[in-house]
């Protein structure tokens, strides 16, 4: 009984135990005990779970869910458990809450539909009052986030970023990103507090922001230049090398854009270059600076030293023994090879050796640098050198790439690097022995192109390609994945077509018979039996009517012709039917003893030669044909027969046998793509297999009528006119040695002619060493012809480029046949046929090409901390007015964006348009901070909130302020870092920007200061701008400035009791920047000199800091409170007779230097006063201070000597009388 | 931006994946297969960036595991190089000399850390220091709940042992019965 008992108990426990015994660590294990049956215990496992879901006990579920997180990762499908997921991740534990999370970052996908009922919890999370619980929400959402959520939680998200936790302010900036990836309406209105973020005080927070914007403003680098200032200061202050790895990378994206900030990086750059110590820096500041050169492709004054400074410390990298350094090093090589070549060429040693290299990255990349490296002097070396590795390489991928290479640098530019192209053929047939290649066309290709192009080569080419043909039966063999069989259809078609080269033709023939063709692709058969038609028409045209030994050819050749009837290719069968009827009809002739050889050759007769590979696009198709119509009458041959044809007969022969149209298309251009093209007419073939003569002969006059008429029809005549014969000098200095030792070579079977290459590779060595001795010699001796020359070749430190002259030229037949009166230009047809796959493909960031300088359509709520943020600049007037000047300007500054990124001629754009280019982004912040009330008392922000947490606001206050000054004033901070372009220009830029003159106000040593004062645009404010030129070889900062009030004045935005710092300025060395200061006024009667104190540190190079203070006289004469303000006519009429303007004062002045117009203008630009009226010699002139008095003067030129006089009216006395004594030093 | 990390050992067997892109499981598992048989090919001699489609995976390996970053052109392939060997120190300093083993029955906590350094794609934190720090804090607060759990779980166990308990009385009372 107590067995039983026992028994019922541990089965109790069985059922129960499990469930909660199982933690993922005995899951592990036990997958790790049953490795025999992993799958089966994993499903036990997985059905344990999905019980323990169902408890109600949240321990057990999350425990569950985490042993699902392990089994998704071992690649089980989890989705059925979703919802348990988020069961566990509304859970209030921390611990329970992570394991949901995590789950779900791990299996949720685009398709998980329970997403949508998380936006309530995970909003509930992010605000969570513990960090890492907002931490692990963020973290889980940053992996599923979709549209929905993007859209729902986007200002939950915003408002995180203001946290006072820095833990949780970098996650928001991340997370910001994938917000705007799903929700791209969200870009525009949280741009501006992203961008703050960029000076946040903590240096991951910062990071963060930099990493955010960069990502966005990789995908669309237009929208981000605004922000080229901020990150160029980022750039120089930084000392975080992750963060400023990411800005460097931005600038690359940057650059192609305005090539001035690539002129203005190359500095700091290069600076980088030399001193950073990490490697990841310096790669990436070489790789920039290669962005900067490459768009700025000359007018750098050290451009060359640039360029060279990045070749070297690249050397240094490829030749480093970390393999890393080495692939980067070559990669980065590529990108200047493009541009400068001949930098790169300078270090073709090192690029050879990394041939060599045992990775197989670093060997492709080396590759990818070699086209670059060729020239007619090493590319046998180089060729030799890869075949070497061809041999040796394993994997068919990298052998198959270096055979590419192989022919690519071996005929990059028509074969501009071949001095020997018996050499070259015999490489190729070298080639055709890989095993399993894939690129058989490739090498057909070539051997077609270079028969067809260099005229002095066909001969050997020929030998070649008999030696191929006999033993063709070696590439039937094994051709399952390589498709080298491809080289017989070049190899048939070179010995039929140039068969008067042919050694032993008769051999030829007999093993192009003999081989089992019918095994081959159609294609290739198909060129078969139209070159033993052409070979045996050279046989007979050679055995000069030597009837029974032709008679034998003949009979022979119809015995084994019939076998090929056989072929299960459609199109071969057929030219295989053609053939063997005319070799029947020619034997028929034969005994009747009235066959003509003529009628035979007149098949093919006539040159063939490349046609251009755009011909076909280039035939402008004739006035009143529709291609895409329906031709109604039957298709008649003419019509088709007006294509372009490589080759013409011609008519003076008897054409009365056959009717040719022949399969040389398959040639023309040696384009294999006219592959497909031609089996539309091989059905046409079978329509000239019938025909009686007659008609033949009817269609032929129909043809040539059409011919006739047809304008684009490429007549004999003007065949030669297009086509570009380089050099006729095709002297082989050796030609005749040579084509003996190769003809005694031809006749070696392929297997053993490995060496060829070789040989000829080495006797090319030999002969060019004798050019050059003999060259030498010449010039030793002195010819006076060529004296200068010479001389300079005899050098010993001659490099290639002077050898040039030592190699044979041959004549290589280069372009092709166009059409009359077509020229091969641009690729503008290129352009049209680009595919555009690629951009089909849904990409998220194309939504995210938002122009940030558009005003935002809509306000984002925006979280309450925005709100309480300072607003700087009440605005009085309507912002309306102020946008209606802004806006055409604006316009037009992006329209000229457009245009210069699209067209690049377009080099010196207007100063002022750039600086509005640049600063728009604070328009739309001005046009964003609501304007509250129309308060005319100076509204100086409330003091910022002691705590801690927000010292970042005091800084960003003021930069704020500072950019929205830079609107009315010249200085946005671009133009700062573009000081060096600023003299071309100043003067269009002296139209928009009024006048905004610079006084020194003091200097020391180190620091030289000029101010310009003007009043802010609808406040009772002065705007003062020092303009800090730094005269040190270092960094000065921390810049702070003190000014003791006055009665009537008072400094604003102080970050202490009459202290204004500016910890985020910083001068560089020799560099100028502007700061900032404002002044409340309350009252304007008399001018004021306020004592100022500026404080700085100079950060010398020696790690000491300096602290200097320059202390000067602020002065703000009266004329400096009036405001621009335009009056019309009538209104100052009104106001005149009006009496409100009581008080008075006149002065006179005898004479001016100036006459009187002028004068007037300047008045009115010193002292911002507009013109009302103008009458003869009197003009009135209206202008209010900034407390809004209203001024009104009568400017009256009284005699010839420019002498003038002067009626103010105002209702300030003090004031006016001030401003006139002013005026009145000024004049005189 | 890293596309996902990848750690696997040198049979190919995950020990800890995180993707950045949302994708599903059968293409994780196709990722991490394909990544395995191009790196573990590799001379351990040769260089640790392979291209990979668009993307790169940047790699290192120690002793038995594999750690792979796929990223794309935004990432200096240097400087994740650099950052993997920063990520293993610190799994090694949480670990006290880590091995296959402590991330085998360890994989929730490589997440955790994991989470530190890296959010959607970007790096958030390089610091081992702070994110140690930042992960004991988590320590302390799963120590709390799991002061909870304890006491949940004796509960559940005294459910249980009330139930077998039960059931043990109910069995034996049968017996009694039919006895």
């Amino acid at each position: 009984m107590s067995t039983t008992m026992d028994q019922v108990v541990k089965k109790a426990k069985d059922s129960f135990g499990p469930m909660f015994d199982k933690s993922l660590h005995d899951l592990v294990r036990g997958i790790r005990n049953h490795k025999d049956n992993e799958a089966k215990y994993i499903n036990e496992a997985i059905d344990e779970i999905k019980q323990e879901l169902k408890q109600d006990n949240m321990a057990i579920k999350a425990n569950a869910v985490n042993k699902l997180t392990y089994l998704q990762m071992l690649g089980y499908d989890i989705s059925w458990s979703s919802f348990n997921i988020i069961e566990v991740m509304s859970s209030n534990k921390f611990t329970f809450k992570r394991i949901g999370y995590l789950a779900a970052s791990q299996s949720f996908h685009e398709g998980t539909d329970v997403v949508m009922l998380t936006t309530n919890m995970i909003r509930k999370d992010l605000n969570s009052s513990s960090m890492y619980e907002a931490g692990i929400a963020m973290s889980g959402l940053s992996c599923f986030i979709n549209a929905d959520l993007a859209r729902d939680l986007a200002n939950d998200i915003m408002s995180l970023m203001t946290s006072t936790k820095p833990y949780i302010r970098k996650r928001a900036v991340l997370l910001l990103y994938k917000v705007f990836l799903n929700n791209p309406d969200a870009l525009k209105p949280a741009f501006p507090r992203l961008r703050e973020k960029l000076e946040d005080p903590d240096p991951g927070v910062q990071a963060a922001a930099v990493n955010v914007i960069c990502e966005l403003a990789r995908r669309n680098p237009k929208n981000y230049l605004a922000l080229a200032p901020i990150f160029f200061r980022l750039m120089t202050t930084s000392a975080n090398n992750w963060v400023l790895i990411k800005i460097i990378k931005l600038f690359g994206a940057l650059t192609p854009l305005e090539p001035r900030l690539g002129r203005k990086l190359i500095e700091p750059l290069t600076n980088l270059i030399h001193s950073t110590s990490a490697m990841s820096l310096l790669y990436e500041c070489i790789n920039t600076v290669i962005a900067v050169l490459v768009s700025i492709s000359s007018g750098l004054p050290n451009h060359n030293a640039s360029i060279q400074l990045c070749v070297q410390k690249l050397r240094i990298l490829i030749e480093d023994s970390d393999q890393n350094l080495k692939y980067l090093g070559l990669l980065a090589m590529s990108k200047i090879l493009q541009t400068h070549p001949k930098s790169v060429q300078a270090h073709h040693d090192l690029i050879m050796q990394c041939l060599d290299d045992k990775d197989e990255s670093i060997r492709l990349r080396a590759l990818d640098l070699l086209s670059g490296m060729v020239s007619k002097k090493n590319l046998m070396e180089v060729a030799r050198k890869l075949m070497v590795h061809m041999n040796k390489a394993e994997g068919t991928h990298y052998r198959d790439e270096l055979l590419s290479k192989i022919i690519d640098i071996c005929s990059q530019n028509d074969y501009q690097h071949i001095t020997n192209f018996e050499w070259y053929v015999s490489i190729l047939v070298e080639l055709t022995r890989l095993e399993g290649t894939k690129h058989g066309s490739l090498i057909s290709l070539q051997l077609l192109d270079v028969a067809v192009r260099v005229e002095s080569i066909r001969e050997f080419a020929c030998h070649q390609m008999a030696v191929l043909l006999e033993n063709a039966h070696v590439f039937i063999v094994g051709s399952n994945s390589s498709n080298i069989a491809e080289v017989l259809y070049a190899a048939a078609w070179i010995c039929g077509e140039f068969s008067s080269y042919l050694k032993d033709p008769q051999k030829t023939l007999e093993s192009m018979l003999n081989t089992k063709i019918t095994l081959f692709p159609g294609h290739i058969q198909s060129v078969y039996y139209q070159n033993i038609l052409k070979i045996i028409t050279y046989i007979i045209i050679t055995l000069n009517n030597n009837e029974t030994i032709i008679k034998e050819l003949i009979s022979m050749s119809i015995d084994k012709m019939s076998v090929f009837l056989s072929s299960g290719d459609v199109e071969a069968q057929e030219r295989a039917s053609v053939i063997l009827n005319i070799l029947k009809s020619v034997l028929k002739l034969l005994e009747k003893h009235e066959f003509n050889v003529n009628e035979l050759s007149g098949l093919f007769d006539g040159v063939l030669n490349p046609v251009a590979a755009k011909a076909q696009r280039k035939v402008a198709i004739p006035n009143g044909l529709d291609l895409d119509a329906w031709i109604n009458d039957p298709p008649s041959e003419s019509d088709e027969e007006s294509e372009i044809k490589p080759r013409h007969f011609d008519n003076t022969h008897n054409q009365s046998l056959f009717s040719g149209d022949n399969t040389e298309n398959y040639y023309h251009g040696s384009n294999l793509d006219s592959y497909s093209g031609d089996q539309s007419d091989s059905n046409r073939t079978k329509n000239y297999v019938e025909p009686s003569t007659e008609e033949i002969e009817e269609q032929r006059e129909k043809r040539k009528q059409s011919e006739k008429m047809n304008p684009f029809y490429i007549k004999d005549s003007t065949k030669i006119k297009s086509l570009q014969k380089t050099e006729v000098s095709s002297t082989l200095p050796n030609n005749a040695d040579r084509s003996q030792v190769t003809s005694s070579k031809g006749t070696i079977p392929a297997n053993l002619q490995l060496s060829l290459a070789d040989q000829l590779y080495r006797q090319a060595k030999i002969d060019e060493e004798n050019r050059r001795l003999k060259k030498k010699s010449k010039s030793d001796s002195g010819s006076s012809k060529k004296g200068k020359k010479t001389s300079k070749n005899s050098e010993l430190t001659t490099v290639d480029d002077n050898d040039d002259d030592l190699y044979p030229t041959i004549k290589v037949t280069r372009g092709g046949e166009l059409p009359e009166g077509v020229t091969e230009s641009g690729n503008e047809d290129n352009e049209n046929d680009q595919p555009v796959g690629k951009n089909k493909k849904y990409d998220p960031h194309r939504a995210l090409n938002i122009d940030l300088d558009e005003k935002p359509l809509q306000k984002m709520s925006t979280p309450p901390t925005e709100i309480q943020e300072p607003i700087a600049k009440p605005v009085e007037n309507p912002p309306t007015i102020m946008e209606k000047q802004k806006k055409p300007k604006k316009k037009k500054a992006i329209e000229k964006e457009e245009k210069s990124s699209t067209s690049k001629s377009k080099s010196k754009r207007e100063r002022s348009d750039y600086k509005e280019l640049l600063s728009p982004a604070d328009d739309e912040k001005e046009s964003v901070v609501p304007s509250p009330s129309n308060t005319t008392a100076a509204a100086p922000p409330p003091p910022p909130p002691t705590t801690t947490t927000t010292e970042a606001k005091p800084k960003k206050k003021k930069t704020k302020e500072k950019k929205s000054t830079n609107n009315d004033n010249s200085a946005p901070l671009l133009f700062d870092m573009m000081s060096d372009d600023i003299n071309p220009t100043s003067t269009s830029n002296q139209q928009y920007n009024e006048q905004n003159v610079y006084k020194l106000a003091a200097e020391s040593d180190y620091l030289t200061i000029e101010t310009s004062i003007i009043p802010t645009p609808s406040t009772a404010q002065l705007d003062v701008t020092f303009l800090l030129k730094n005269r040190t070889s270092s960094i000065i900062d921390h810049i702070d400035i003190h000014v003791i009030d006055s009665l009537s004045s008072k400094l604003l935005n102080t970050t202490s009791a009459n202290h204004v710092s500016f910890p985020s300025i910083s001068l560089f060395p020799y560099s100028q920047n502007y700061i900032h200061i404002y002044f409340a006024i309350n009252d304007i009667s008399f001018q004021q000199k306020l004592k100022t104190t500026l404080t700085y540190s100079i950060n010398k190079s020696s790690n000491e800091i300096q602290t200097d203070t320059i202390e000067f006289k602020l002065d703000l004469p009266c004329s400096q409170y009036l405001r621009k303000k335009s009056l019309d006519p009538d209104a100052f009429a009104e106001l005149m007779s009006s009496g409100t303007l009581t008080s008075q004062s006149n002065i006179s002045i005898s004479s001016s230097s100036q006459d009187f117009s002028s004068l007037i203008n300047t008045i009115c630009q010193t002292y911002r006063l507009t013109v009302v009226d103008k009458i003869n010699s009197a003009t009135s002139l209206y202008s209010e201070t900034i407390l809004g008095h209203p001024i009104a003067f009568l400017f009256k030129s009284t005699n010839s000597q420019n002498g003038i006089s002067i009626n103010g009216k105002s209702t300030e006395t003090h004031f006016l009388s001030n401003l006139m004594e002013e005026i009145k030093n000024f004049i005189k | 931006m890293i596309k996902a990390i990848l750690v696997f050992n040198t049979r190919g067997q995950p020990r800890a994946i995180r993707f950045f892109e949302s994708c599903s499981t059968e293409l994780q598992q196709k990722l991490i297969r394909e990544s395995y048989q191009i790196i573990s090919k590799r001379d351990i001699n040769a260089c640790n960036f392979v291209e990979y489609n668009d993307n790169k995976l940047i790699y290192r390996q120690y002793a038995t595991l594999y750690f792979v970053f796929v990223i794309d052109s935004s990432e200096s392939e240097y400087d994740i190089y650099e950052l993997i060997h920063i990520f293993v120190q610190c799994l090694d300093q949480y670990f006290e000399n880590v091995c296959e083993l402590d991330l085998i029955f360890h994989s929730d906590k490589v997440n955790h850390i994991l989470n530190e350094f890296f959010m959607g794609g970007f790096i958030v934190e390089r610091s081992p220091d702070l994110i140690l720090n930042d992960i004991r804090t988590q320590i302390r607060l799963e120590r709390q709940d799991s002061g909870v759990l304890k006491q949940m779980g004796s509960k559940i166990k005294s459910v249980v042992d009330t139930k077998t308990e039960k059931m043990k009385l109910d069995v034996e009372k049968k017996f009694d019965i039919k006895l």
